[in-house]
C-alpha cells in the first residue's frame, strides 16, 4: 500500500482529499487527512457576521461531513513534519509515514505579533473578523455603538482574502447609513500598501467607490503598535491615528506546525514552486492553498484552482512522468460593495484585474470591475456552491487557468 | 519602458520608475538613484541593498518584516535609513522591481 497524507482539512485539504480518493484505487492507495479541529468554517461568511447578516450557525459545519468514504481521518494535534524521514510526528508521539505529503495548513492571524494589540481593549474596542469569536464580539459591539471613528487597519501583508477589509468598510458604510448614524461615524481605511489595492485598474475603480462613500484612505501606514491608553495606532515612522473602534487584520503567518518543522520562510509560509506547486525542498511534498508562499491571493478560490493543477502534477510524479501542469496564480473574488451590490475581479500572476464581463455558463455573465446587483447575488449564491460543489471537489464551470474571454484590456 | 543615461550607463526603467533589469545595476547607478531620493548611501545602506539583491535573486519576496529580521537593522532603523517608504525606496535604489505587495 502506498500512502498519501494531507495535512490540514480546511478548504484546500478537503478539496484535495475528495479529488484523490476518487482518482486513486483503494486497494493501492491509503489516504489520510490530519487536522486538530473538527469544525469547518465557511470563512467568506465571517464578513457578514458583524452586521448581523449571518450568525454562527450560517458558517459552521462538521469537517467530517465533507470527507469521502474510504479515507483515514485523524483529528489530533500534529507536532511537526519530518521531511527527511517522510513522516509526521504527532504531539502524542505517534508517527505516520507517507510516500507523498500535501501540506494544506493554511494561514493564521497572530495578533500577539503586534505590541499592544491583544491587550485590555481586545474584543472590547478592538476586533478582528477573521475568527468566528472576533466577528461575533464585533457584532455585539456594533449593535450598541453610537458612533465615532472607525479605523480599519491592515497590520501586514500578505493576509488572507485581500478584499475582505475593503468589503468590511463598504458594508459598514451601508449598515450605519441604514440605521441612521452614518453622519456620526467617520470611517478610515489604513493600509501598509500604497493604495486601497495594488493593481492599477482595480485601485482606480475601488478608490472611486471609497471616495463616493466618504471613506478616507491612509496609505503607507506600517503598524508598529497600539497604545491602549491613548487609543491610537502608531506606525514605524511615528504617525498616530486615534480610534474609537479599531477593526484589524492582524499579522498573518503560516501554521506553527510549519514553524516547528523548520520548513517555512520568515512568515512560516512554505517555499513552493509557483507553477508546479511542489515544495522547493522536497520532491514528494506539495503545498496547496494559503500555506504556500506563492505570489497570489491567499483565498479559497486560489486553493480551488490550484487543486486541479496540483492533482495533475501529483499524478505525473506518481507515474514517473515530468510535471506538465502549470499554475498561473488564478484568483477570482466577489467584492461586496454595500447596498446589495457587488463587484468581481478575476486575475493571475501576470494579468491584473481587467474590466469586461465574466462568462459563467448557465448563470452569468457577471460584470468585471463593475458595481452591480448581479455580482452581489453571485456572492450570496457562492455559499451554497461552496458547501455542495467546491469542497467535494466536483466539477465547476470555471477553468482553473484564467481566461481572457470577455475581458477588455484597453477600456 | 524608458531608457536613461545614469552615471555613464544606459539603464532601462519600467513605467513606475524601477529598473527593469537588476543586472544593469552597479554602485555608481545606485548612488545616482539615491541622490534623486535625497539619500546619501552609508555602510548600512549598502549592506541592506546587497541583502535585498541577494534575497530577490534567490526568489524570496521582500517584506519590511524580513528586513527587520535580517540582523542588519530593525524596522525602525530601516525607516531611518530610507525615510517614508523604506522598502519601496530601497528596492528602487537596489535596481530591483517594485515590491509586489498583496493581491
Amino acid at each position: 500500500m502506498k500512502k498519501i497524507i494531507i495535512l490540514g482539512a480546511g478548504t484546500a485539504g478537503t478539496i484535495m482529499l475528495n479529488k484523490l480518493r476518487k482518482a486513486l484505487p483503494r486497494d493501492e492507495w491509503d489516504i489520510t487527512i490530519i487536522d486538530q479541529h473538527k469544525t469547518h468554517y465557511y470563512q467568506p461568511g465571517f464578513l457578514f457576521i458583524p452586521f448581523g447578516i449571518y450568525n454562527r450557525e450560517d458558517v459552521i459545519k462538521a469537517k467530517a461531513d465533507f470527507f469521502p468514504s474510504g479515507v483515514n481521518v485523524i483529528f489530533d494535534e500534529t507536532d511537526r513534519i519530518l521531511p527527511k524521514e517522510n513522516s509526521i510526528l504527532m504531539q502524542d508521539g505517534t508517527v505516520h509515514k507517507y510516500d507523498y505529503l500535501i501540506i494544506a495548513t493554511g494561514t493564521q492571524t497572530r495578533p500577539e505579533e503586534t505590541p499592544g494589540l491583544k491587550d485590555k481593549l481586545w474584543y472590547k474596542e478592538i476586533f478582528d473578523f477573521y475568527t468566528l469569536e472576533g466577528a461575533l464580539a464585533l457584532q455585539n459591539f456594533i449593535k450598541r455603538w453610537e458612533g465615532g471613528h472607525l479605523v480599519m487597519n491592515i497590520a501586514e501583508v500578505p493576509y488572507k482574502c485581500p478584499v475582505a477589509p475593503l468589503e468590511f468598510v463598504f458594508l459598514a458604510d451601508d449598515y450605519f447609513t441604514k440605521i441612521g448614524i452614518r453622519d456620526k461615524v467617520k470611517i478610515s481605511y489604513v493600509t501598509p500598501m500604497s493604495g486601497a489595492f495594488t493593481k492599477p485598474r482595480a485601485t482606480k475603480m475601488l478608490s472611486g467607490l471609497l471616495e463616493e462613500k466618504n471613506i478616507e484612505v491612509i496609505p503607507d501606514f506600517y503598524l508598529e503598535g497600539v497604545d491602549n491608553d491613548k487609543k491610537v495606532i502608531r506606525s514605524y515612522d511615528g504617525r498616530e491615528i486615534a480610534f474609537d473602534l479599531l477593526t484589524i487584520v492582524p499579522v498573518n503567518m503560516g501554521s506553527e506546525i510549519i514553524e516547528r518543522s523548520g520548513m517555512g520562510d520568515d512568515l512560516f509560509f512554505v517555499p513552493t514552486n509557483k507553477y508546479t506547486l511542489r515544495s522547493e525542498q522536497h520532491e514528494n511534498v506539495f503545498v496547496l492553498g494559503d500555506a504556500a508562499n506563492i505570489p497570489t491571493s491567499k483565498a479559497g478560490s486560489v486553493a480551488h484552482f490550484a487543486a486541479d493543477i496540483l492533482f495533475e502534477n501529483l499524478m505525473s510524479v506518481i507515474d514517473g512522468r515530468e510535471m506538465h501542469a502549470k499554475f498561473d496564480g488564478h484568483a477570482n473574488c466577489y467584492i461586496e460593495t454595500g447596498g446589495g451590490k457587488g463587484s468581481l475581479i478575476d486575475f493571475n500572476y501576470e494579468t491584473e484585474p481587467l474590466s469586461g464581463t465574466f462568462p459563467l455558463p448557465g448563470i452569468g455573465p457577471f460584470g468585471l470591475l463593475k458595481n452591480t446587483r448581479m455580482n452581489h447575488y453571485g456572492k450570496v449564491m457562492f455559499r451554497w456552491i461552496y458547501w455542495h460543489i467546491l469542497l467535494k471537489g466536483k466539477e465547476m464551470p470555471i477553468d482553473p487557468l484564467m481566461s481572457m474571454a470577455g475581458k477588455c484590456k484597453n477600456c | 519602458m524608458e531608457t536613461k543615461n545614469i552615471a555613464g550607463n544606459s539603464v532601462s526603467f519600467t513605467e513606475d520608475g524601477y529598473m527593469s533589469d537588476m543586472n544593469e545595476w552597479n554602485e555608481d547607478i545606485a548612488k545616482e538613484l539615491a541622490k534623486e531620493e535625497n539619500i546619501e548611501l552609508g555602510d548600512l545602506h549598502w549592506k541592506l541593498l546587497n541583502f535585498l539583491r541577494e534575497k530577490h535573486a534567490a526568489g524570496v519576496s521582500l517584506t519590511i518584516r524580513s528586513v527587520g529580521k535580517s540582523s542588519i537593522v530593525d524596522i525602525k532603523g530601516f525607516y531611518g535609513l530610507f525615510p517614508g517608504g523604506p522598502l519601496k525606496l530601497a528596492t528602487k535604489i537596489a535596481g530591483l522591481p517594485k515590491p509586489a505587495s498583496c493581491v
